[in-house]
């Protein structure tokens, strides 16, 4: 094997990750860390310009309060996430994040981020807390702003291409963490006072639909790979809401945003039927608890009812774009200029949408010669993810603010520093961190900064450098790098050096994974249903996995990042599995159903369902949490009006 | 496929220390074959089709085909990108063609400042953020006292 350089880089915050949380960290550490003395150093897989889910670009910054306008308060932003996460959410979390969302939304704007206004000067929205943006280079002038903080203030360095595999640990505080570079033979090792995990969610963990060159276009981009998951899990960090998977409904294989279609041009989705399942189907919300008479109607339950339509043999489900189009045509037509003038609008609206964030999506509809207001167009649920910063909810379980806490939520949710996770000195933000929804890019931005600001505080206060063990090093190292001597040791040993029986490659072994998800833990193939049964036999099957992650081999660098990729997904799998195995009912029925569990049950299970690996012991221990309320707790009428 | 390069047009980025599609593809899928001096895709499979190769390739020799296994042949999206505005191209399978021209930024390329002109008020123990409350738009950050005290809308 060839000889790998150590490199150790000593630093006071180290940001993991080059995302929108991890952007908004930088330009929020840069300046506190100037005021201190403090360095920090950011490390990216891939290149801040372009990396995260917002790589591509977007359409529209889904949360914008508007609480300068006095549009919204920060208690109906709360009020919203929890209706639609069927009331397990984080309130201090969730208003933390919407208190400071604005701010990052007018940073973005000064930094040159196009957002849509009217003719007055207002900013143009999509739905409620929706803005409409011309977002193709979103992530580059967010993440130039950071890159900027960072270089210019001198307190901070940037390191692109490093793969970070995990935590390195000084007892039960975080000590920094180990990874590799995917360009040259390095070892790094990053030692630091403080550590925030920003890497994104998880995708690629259960079968997507496509299983051909479509792989790839997965709703969620296909590198996040549950690197936030494994790094908090493997740190000894209480797990929150692990089953809270999320199940996008989208234009069908390609993806393409939904979000302008249902709310700026107000289509329906109907079914092979010409029936309408919201309307249709709209007693079976009644089963759904107070949830079910939330406005809006919460997103898996929209997905349910829908997703029934098509259990019943009733596909496929088409958004009627046609529809919509003539609707809004027909205000305007004793009026042929204007009516063309809007017809053109319209139209570039409806592709920008996809060209600023889902092309594939344009080249769909392009090659199946499909104009929207011609003919309408199929929608489908894509297969489950793993992000906390949408309509899911999982990652870790955070430390709330201090100042948004009730003497009663104070004693569960704060423990010093806002959202520290419960290992000392390690840090949470974006889909890394739990139970705090619906923040989208530009609420991941905001706890990005609010994570970063908290985490420069606890270095000054405990202003030490961690021990490391040296030797624990060196066994991560060699850890790390076995599946470069794997292949090497082996490779010679068949004719061809995709099948061997001594190593597994990390492609197959994620579709090994990908095979056990989704027939076993609801995945598409199972019309999204699991029962504990099944869950117990998916444990079974990861317990295997597990021991065969022994097995992975590497050619090169990329394969290696694969192979702790799919190592990565692989603990995903296993806190999803066993959350949702402890969770004795089902809550969210858009996103999974226990069918030998078929009801909700808010007696029992109205708590957060929390889960913690010991790194010491190879054990994993579950528990609930209380669901409190920081914000006086709405009455019926107040749920209904959302 | 999704991402491939013509050859006619590929120089391997003779000119750079790096070649710019390997530099910036967020899932580490563009290569320089070293030997033909040309680049390529290593795994279409896992290609997000987010077009950054394509956008930043100095030769436009990087084009995008849709993903084989769903999307019928014929069709194509090709941007054309400057410091401030992006032009597609839309090609249908029938040859019908479409042509959209989106801003992309107000400023100019690397100007972004970081505190956008926002004053910093409050210190490390302050629940305000760097460039709040100015950022905010609002005189103060919402907090539960300011609530009680009655800033509802805050």
């Amino acid at each position: 094997m060839p000889n790998f350089e150590t490199v150790t880089v000593e630093t006071d915050l180290l940001i993991l990750g080059g995302g929108m949380a991890a952007c908004g960290a930088a330009v929020e550490a840069a300046y506190w860390a100037k005021q201190h003395g403090l360095k920090v150093t950011l490390v990216d897989k891939a290149a801040v310009d372009r990396s995260g889910a917002v790589a591509m670009g977007l359409s529209a910054i889904n949360q914008y309060v508007g609480l300068k306008d006095g549009a919204n308060t920060v208690k109906d932003y709360v009020d919203y996430v929890r209706n639609d996460l069927m009331g397990v959410t984080r309130e201090d979390l969730v208003a933390n994040i919407a208190r400071h969302v604005d701010s990052s939304v007018h940073l973005f704007e000064k930094w040159g981020l196009p957002i849509w206004k009217d003719d007055k000067g207002s900013y143009v929205h999509e739905g409620r807390w929706q803005l409409m943006i011309n977002g193709e280079s979103y992530k580059v002038v967010v993440a130039e702003a950071a890159k900027n903080a960072l270089l210019q203030s001198g307190v901070g360095e940037i390191f692109e291409r490093v793969f970070i595999v995990g935590p390195i640990m000084d007892g039960e505080r975080c000590a920094g963490a180990v990874g590799f570079s995917v360009r040259e033979n390095k070892f790094y090792v990053f030692k630091a006072k403080a550590t925030l995990v920003a890497m994104g969610g998880a995708v690629h963990v259960f079968k997507p639909r496509s299983s051909g060159e479509g792989m790839g276009r997965a709703w969620y981009p296909p590198w996040n790979s549950g690197s936030s998951a494994y790094f908090t899990i493997r740190a000894g960090a209480e797990m929150t809401c692990q089953e809270v998977r999320f199940i996008p409904v989208r234009f069908k294989d390609a993806y393409g945003p939904v979000g302008a279609w249902f709310l700026l041009f107000k289509s329906r989705a109907t079914n092979s039927e010409g029936g309408d399942y919201m309307v249709e189907r709209r007693p079976e919300l009644e089963k759904w608890g107070p949830y079910g008479r939330v406005k809006p109607v919460p997103a898996n339950l929209r997905n349910y009812l829908g997703m029934l339509d098509t259990m019943d043999g009733k596909g496929p489900i088409h958004m009627r774009t046609e529809e919509a189009i003539k609707k809004i045509a027909d205000t305007y037509k004793d009026d042929p200029k204007a009516y063309k003038k809007k017809m053109k609008e319209l139209e570039s609206e409806a592709w920008e949408d996809f060209l600023d964030m889902t092309i594939s999506q344009a080249i769909l509809w392009a090659s199946t010669n499909l104009q929207p207001e011609d003919k309408s167009s199929e929608i489908a649920a894509a297969e489950p993810y793993f992000i906390g910063s949408h309509s899911g909810a999982s990652g870790a379980w955070v430390s709330g603010p201090a100042d948004l806490q009730t003497k009663e939520t104070s004693q569960d949710y704060f423990w010093g520093y806002a959202n520290m996770s419960t290992v000392k000195g390690l840090f949470c933000a974006g889909d890394a961190s739990g139970a705090s929804s619906h923040k989208f890019s530009s609420g991941s931005h905001a706890e990005g900064r609010i994570a970063a600001k908290s985490a420069v505080k606890f270095i000054v206060e405990n202003n030490a450098l961690p021990a490391v063990d040296s030797a624990a090093v060196d066994n991560l190292k060699a850890e790390i790098l076995q599946p470069l001597e794997t292949y090497e040791q082996n490779k010679n040993t068949t004719t061809d050096p995709e099948i061997n029986p001594n190593y597994i490659k990390p492609r197959m072994f994620m579709f090994r994974l990908q095979k056990i998800m989704d027939e076993y833990a609801g995945g598409i193939t199972s019309q999204f249903k699991t029962n504990g049964p099944s869950l117990t036999k998916a444990l079974e099957l990861l317990a295997w996995l597990r021991e065969d992650s022994q097995k992975l081999a590497a050619a090169d660098l990329h394969e290696l990042m694969r192979c702790w990729e799919n190592t990565h997904r692989m603990w995903q799998a296993e806190a999803h599995v066993r959350t949702m195995l402890f969770r004795e009912e089902t809550r969210w029925p858009g996103y999974y159903f226990r069918a030998d569990k078929p009801a909700l049950d808010e007696e029992k299970w109205h708590v957060f369902a929390n889960c913690r690996f010991d790194p010491q012991k190879d054990t994993w221990e579950m528990r609930t949490r209380p669901i409190m309320h920081v914000f006086p707790q709405p009455k019926e009428h107040e749920l209904l009006g959302g | 496929m999704p991402s491939y390069v013509n050859p006619e047009k590929c120089d391997g980025c003779k000119a750079l220390d790096k070649t710019a599609c390997q530099y910036i593809c967020p899932n580490d899928l563009m290569v320089l074959d070293k030997e033909k001096m040309k680049a390529y895709n290593r795994d279409v499979s896992m290609c997000w089709e987010c077009y950054n190769c394509v956008k930043i390739c100095p030769t436009q020799a990087i084009e995008i085909r849709g993903y084989a296994d769903f999307v019928p042949l014929g069709a194509s999206a090709t941007p054309l990108r400057s410091t401030d505005s992006i032009l597609w191209t839309v090609k249908f399978r029938n040859g019908t063609i479409k042509r959209f021209k989106f801003p992309i930024r107000t400023t100019e390329e690397g100007k972004a400042v970081p505190d956008g002109g926002f004053e910093t008020q409050g210190g490390l123990d302050s629940p305000d953020l760097f460039t709040e409350p100015a950022s905010s738009g609002l005189p103060a950050i919402f907090t539960l006292k300011r609530q009680e005290g009655g800033i509802t809308n805050a």
